[in-house]
Order: structure tokens, then sequence, then C-alpha cells
């Protein structure tokens, strides 16, 4: 396959999941903002949260300086300017479908482009009620890409390609949300098990559909320490952690070639620390800085994903 | 406007005294029991179905809404299978006689010696490219791909308007026509047996296979775009993506030691074929335009060693030069010692200063072309043009006369066609695609263009044209 069309699959995936988490990060944020707040900082906190997931909290204070709930949602979702909007990552979606039309089927392709032209149907001001149709409409066609993708492409190296792009997109995106909301959270660390506990990690649980999974597993009052295991360490999880990197090594070993041996050895690591790793290890290590070492961990390893396939320089001069 | 030279023209559907012709005669009976409405429904459906596949065209100097689609028009227009075998055999005659021509005047230049053409024609053109001298190519084709334009101005009179020779486009409209009349009445297709044109993308990979350097067996073939933000990209992915074969941007390909290669996720891997829809000038910075960023350093050099076939061949601007036209009635004597089949448009050439005269003095009646001009763009209709128009493009070619060809106004033939009044006759072109290999290909019918804007003779898309799907039924 081309360096270049892998590389557009790649993107092209990673920004359809993007869109995705931001919808739901927004989604939960607006969630809570409806319930009372018994944390230092109300609203311009709480606000900055996903912001700071995003890691569009720069841009963000250049254009608008303090956290408000319009703006911040306005800016995060429908804004041109601010390139990890929704709206910016479906445009960007689009546009790496359109570069490798042909290597996508037509069903996805229809998917993609029609989802950009319902977009610019819509208004572009928004109350909180149309806004909450709009993210359940952003998973929605999330879903439907990736349904549409695994029902019709035929399954080649572009899969992987386009498979490595959504979960290492989505692993990135858990490991934000748990280390920001944990950073949040922590005050109320000493009242495990009350009324604050389950609305706040419980709104976690859910921007993640984590909900009912909790409930499933663990059939017991929401805490910190389990919400951590289940977002890192179950793989059962379809968003944790160690579900995400299940499904990047498995691509990487289909991949496969002369090239990527560096990738599939960090892979192989993260995969393994995941697999036998416990959470009162990662606990005692600190969550915040256990966190981090994995979001390096997978930085390092898209360097390395681009290194060896996307990239287009002269291998054959420079073996 | 002037609508004298509207009043007669040959109709496609419907002879003088207005009844159905022959070919027409199962469509005009569908047509006639349709119930209200229902054409302007299924030309509704069309529109979406064209915008959902993203079949759009780019259209230069708009700045909003780039994407723009080509209209569609669901009134298919019709050929007899008798019709067109005479319309075949006389394409295939000329594309033969022009990659003959072009054999010739990169080699030997025996049209030139025989003083049938001048030197100063072939050789100061600036779309002749001296780097091609000696070059051998496969099968002696240039052209691998021409598209041919026609005009009907009588029931068996055509005339050939243009020769595509460099980058011809179109030929997914005439693909994505057909299955989209397909899929909107299916209840005509049962009742019609229309040739297929399906297999194109099958007849074109069989022509760039057999364009391959010899002893290469499996050759790797490639389409090469000039990217996504090209007018005809979608058409560029599309014949890819229905070949089974890589789509490639310049900066896919590098050389090494005059062998092209593309990056690919395993390394790199040769390609001995490129089927290039980027202009001669792009293609290699180091021989041509140096500011090209759309090409690829090295690609002449791999190219003329004969390690990579380019589809087309490089220098065949010179032979569909509107000013070369003139010519290739005489090249189809001089080469192949046959009489044409299909005519040229009587033309002025202004350079000569008898033809400027009269061009000058019948402004008004002439329709006036740039030599080097396509799309459309830049030429003057003279019937259709106010006096200013004419004033101002006047002044143009006495700036440059040699820049400007021009010809009688020819009455398109019409078609009917579905406007906001109903059905109505508008102006149609054809480009049929003619695929030059170890044979001459043609698949039966071709794109169909129309003038969507009563009494316009300009079927471009960019200027307002849209697009028909064209049938050749059984006789």
């Amino acid at each position: 396959m081309l360096s270049r069309t892998a590389e557009n699959l790649f993107w092209m995936a990673r920004h359809i999941e993007r869109a995705e988490n931001t919808a739901r990060v927004l989604d939960v944020a607006h969630r809570t903002s409806l319930m009372p707040l018994d944390i230092e900082g109300t609203q311009a906190y709480l606000w900055y949260a996903p912001l700071n997931i995003t890691g569009c909290a720069d841009g963000y204070e250049v254009k608008y300086g303090l956290a408000k709930a319009d703006t911040v949602t306005h800016y995060m979702a429908l804004d041109p300017d601010n390139p990890a909007s929704i709206y910016s990552c479906l445009r960007l979606a689009r546009e790496n479908a359109r570069t490798v039309r042909g290597a996508i089927t037509s069903e996805m392709w229809e998917v993609i482009n029609d989802t950009w032209l319902e977009l610019n149907r819509l208004p572009r001001q928004m109350d909180t009620e149309k806004f909450q149709a709009f993210f359940d409409w952003v998973k929605n066609r999330s879903h439907l890409f990736r349904g549409v993708t695994l029902g019709t492409i035929i399954k080649d190296i572009g899969l992987n390609f386009i498979k490595l792009g959504t979960f290492l997109e989505r692993a990135d995106n858990t490991a934000r949300i748990l280390d920001v909301k944990y950073h949040i959270l922590l005050p109320s660390l000493t009242d495990v098990g009350g009324a604050a506990d389950y609305y706040q990690w419980g709104s976690l649980l859910k921007s993640v559909s984590a909900f009912e999974a909790y409930q499933k597993i663990y059939r017991d009052v929401i805490s910190p320490q389990r919400v951590s295991e289940l977002l890192i360490f179950r793989d059962d999880m379809p968003r944790s952690l160690h579900a995400c990197m299940n499904e990047v090594e498995a691509a990487l070993i289909d991949i496969s070639g002369h090239s990527g041996h560096e990738a599939r050895r960090i892979v192989g690591i993260q995969h393994a620390a995941l697999h036998f790793g416990r959470i009162e290890d990662a606990f005692r290590e600190g969550l915040h800085e256990y966190l981090t070492g994995f979001l390096e961990n997978t930085a390092l390893l898209s360097k390395e994903i681009r290194d060896a396939y996307l990239s287009r320089h002269d291998r054959l001069l420079n073996p | 406007m002037n609508t004298k030279i509207l009043k007669k023209y040959f109709n496609e559907m419907y002879a003088d005294n207005g009844a159905v012709r022959e070919i027409y005669k199962h469509y005009g009976h569908w047509l006639k029991d349709l119930p209200e409405g229902t054409l302007k429904r299924k030309n509704a459906e069309a529109k979406l179905l064209f915008r959902r596949l993203g079949v759009t065209f780019a259209v230069y100097g708009e700045t909003d809404d780039t994407e723009r689609l080509i209209p569609f028009d669901i009134v298919p227009r019709i050929f007899g299978a008798t019709e067109w075998q005479r319309l075949e055999l006389g394409l295939k005659q000329r594309v033969r006689a022009l990659n003959a021509f072009m054999h010739d005047i990169y080699h030997d230049k025996e049209i030139i010696k025989a003083g049938v053409i001048s030197a100063h024609q072939v050789l100061d053109n600036a779309q002749y490219r001296p780097e091609m001298q000696g070059v051998d190519l496969p099968n002696q084709v240039y052209a691998h791909i021409a598209g041919i334009d026609l005009v009907r101005v009588a029931k068996n009179d055509f005339y050939v308007l243009e020769d595509n020779l460099r980058t011809p486009s179109g030929v997914s409209y005439m693909l994505e026509n057909r299955k989209t009349m397909m899929r909107l009445f299916p209840e005509l297709f049962a009742k019609h047996t229309v040739e297929p044109v399906e297999h194109y993308p099958q007849m074109l990979l069989n022509t760039l296979r057999e364009a391959a350097p010899p002893n290469v067996a499996y050759p790797v073939i490639v389409v090469m775009t000039p990217g996504s933000y090209n007018s005809a990209y979608f058409e560029h992915a599309y014949l890819a993506s229905q070949m089974g074969v890589e789509l490639v941007e310049g900066q896919d390909l590098f050389v090494h030691q005059q062998k092209v290669y593309m990056h690919t996720t395993e390394g790199p891997q040769q390609v001995h074929v490129i089927y290039r829809r980027v202009d001669d000038d792009f293609i290699d910075p180091r021989v041509f335009r140096p500011d090209s960023t759309l090409g690829v350093p090295g690609l002449m050099d791999a190219y003329c060693s004969g390690n990579v076939a380019l589809a087309n061949g490089v220098g065949t601007g010179v032979a569909d030069d509107k000013s070369t036209y003139l010519f290739v009635p005489e090249m189809i004597r001089f080469y192949l010692g046959e009489t044409p089949l299909l005519s040229n448009v009587p033309t002025w050439r202004l350079s000569e200063p008898e033809d400027l005269k009269y061009v000058l003095a019948h402004l008004p009646e002439l329709v006036i072309k740039e030599v080097q001009g396509s799309g459309g763009y830049g030429m003057l209709v003279g019937p259709t043009s106010s006096q200013a128009e004419i004033e101002a493009y006047k002044q143009r070619i006495l700036e440059e006369p040699a820049k400007f060809i021009a010809q009688p106004t020819l009455a398109l033939s019409g078609c009917p066609t579905l406007v906001d009044s109903g059905v109505a006759p508008r102006h149609v072109d054809l480009r049929p695609f003619v695929l030059s290999g170890k044979e001459v290909r043609i698949v039966p019918g071709g794109l169909t263009r129309v003038a969507l804007n009563e009494g316009s003779l300009v079927v471009n898309s960019s200027q307002g044209g849209g697009t028909k799907d064209t049938w050749v039924l059984e006789d």
C-alpha cells in the first residue's frame, strides 16, 4: 500500500474517533453542569476540563479568556478556527477520505461525505438542548462509520491502518479523560462511596459508555480505584487502555513487513504491562504519573508507526 | 442575442416534419406516456445520487462551493448501430494517423520532408518537445487515450471539433451517467438493447498493460494525479479504483538509477506504467517547469531510458494544437493512404494575412478560439456575443493574430433535454474516448455534453454545460 494512502486512512479514522470523543467529553460536561457542584472553582473549573482533555486550552484562552459553558462548547464543537473542534475533525476526516477514495468503499465514502454535508446544514448557533442532540448525532455518525467500515471493507492492510488510527486515538482519549477528571475529582477521594462520587465518577463512566459495564462487573458503589481499573486494565471494556492496545498490537502484527520492528516492540511492552499490571501498583506510583507514562509511550508509538510506514523518506537510498 | 443561426439545426429526436426518428421510437413512446412530473422527480433523485457519491467537479476561479456538480440531464442521446460504426471507423482512422504523425515528427520527420506540413508549424510549436527526439515508445503509441470532440450538423454530417491528446477527461461521467440512468430507469434498459460502456476501465487497463516497457511480464500500473484539488480529481480516483491500481501523486514517486519507484508501507516498489493526468510542463522539474511540485525529479530520464511508460506520452500537445488540427486530414492521406472518414471544420488561421482579413470582417458570424486554449475558456462565439464583446476580442486578436483560429459557427445538433419549462432541445456535442495499445479500441458511446442555456453553443462544463448518457442501440 502507498505510504500516503496508509497515512490518510490512519488519519481519517483518527479524526472520526476524535470527533466522537470530543462529543462525549462535551456531552458529559453538559450533564455535569446541570448537577449541583460541591467542588471549588465551580463553572470555570468544570469547563476547563474538556479543554484540557482535548488539548485546546491555549487556543481557547487566546480567543475567549475565561472558560464558560457556551463559548467552550461552541469552540470545541463548531469553531472552524479550532483545529481540534468536531467541525474541523469531520472536515479533515473527509479530506483524508477524499484523498484515498479508491482505498475505501463507496459506502464508507458516502457516510463520511454525508456527515460533512449534514454538518454544514446545521445551524451555526445552538442552545443546550440542540447541542445534546448534536452530540448524539456525532456519536451515531462515528458508530455508523465504524459499522460500515467493518461491514464493507476488505480485510487487508488498509483496515489495519484504520484500526491503528481508531484505537491509538481512543486510548489517548481515555487516558486523558481519566487523568483530567481524576485531578478535578481528587477532593472527593476521602468521601468514597458518597453521592458526589456517584455523580462525578458516574458521569466519567458515562462519557466512555462504561457506566452500565461498571454496574455489571462490580455490582457495588462507584469508587475511583475501580473506575480506574475498569478504564485501564479490563480488556473486556471496549474503551479501556488494555482493549485499545490489544487492537493496536494485533494490527501491527498483521501489518508485519520489513519495517516496524520498533513499533511492534513498544506496543508489545505496553500491552504486557496492561495485561499483567494491577491497579494497586498504578495507584502506588500515582495515577497521574502512571497515565503520563502511558501517554508518552503512545506518542512514541505513533512516531514509530509514522516513521516505519507513513512517511515518505527515501528508504531505498537510506535503508 | 441573435437567434438566427438557431432556427435551423439537426434535431436528434425529431425529423423536420415533427415525427419521432426511428431510433428514438421506443423512447418517444415511453416519454409520451410518462405521468406528469415524473422526469422532474427522477431528476431530483439523480442530483442527490451524484452529490452523495461525490461526483463533483472543481471549477477554476470560483471561490465558494468549489466542488460543483456537473448538471446531469436524464434524457439520453441515442445513436443507431450503423451510424455509430461509421463514426467508430472514422475515429480509429484519425487516432491511428495522429499517432503515426507523432512518431514521425519525433523521429525521421518524413511529413515535413514531403512538404505536407512546414517545419515551422511543427518544430516551432511551443508544445513540441525536442527531448522526445529519437525516443522509441512501445507500439509507437503516443496518445494512448484520446478524446475526440465531434459535432453533428446533419443526419450524416459529423465534424471533428478538436482532438484531445494530452489528458482528456470526462470518461468517469460517461460511466457514472450510465450507472445513474440504469438506477433511475431500469424499465428503459429492459426495453432497449443499449450497448454497454461499463467495461471501459478494463479496456483502459489492457491498453496500459500493452504500453508497458517490453520484457516486463507483470507491469505495475499507477494513475498519477496532481492531487485532490484538481478539477478532475474525482475521475482520477474513480479510474484508479475501477482498474484496481494505486492512485499516486508526484510525492509518492521517486527515481533511482533511471527507474521509478513508489513509497509503500512495504518499502519502495517499482512502477512500469504511469497513466498520468499531469501536464507535460509539470511532470519533471529537472526538465520542464522547475517550480513544479506535482512532478517527479528524474522522471523524464527514466522515461527516455525506456524503464517506465507514460500514458499519454510526452509531447502529444503538438498534435492536438488547434493550428495542427488543420493538417489531420492530410496526415490520414500521408500515413495511411486512406480518405478521411471524418471531416474537419473549415478553419481560418489568423497567422495568414488573407485569413485574418476575412475573419476580422466577419467576426459576428464566426467562432474564434485560442490555438492553445481548452475547456471553452477564452473563446468568442460571434453570433451570441454583444458588439462590445466582439470589439474587445478584436483587440486581443490584433495583438497577436497567430494565437487564434476561426471557424464558422456550426449549427450543433439539438437533443431533447429536461429544462425548467419541460423537455426542450438543447445543443449537444460528443466526446468518444479512443484507446490505443497494440490495437485501437473504443467503447460504443462517449460523453455527450449539452449546452443547458437556451441557444447556447458552448457545452463545456466550466461554462454552464451539462452531460447526458449516450446510447448506441441496435438498429
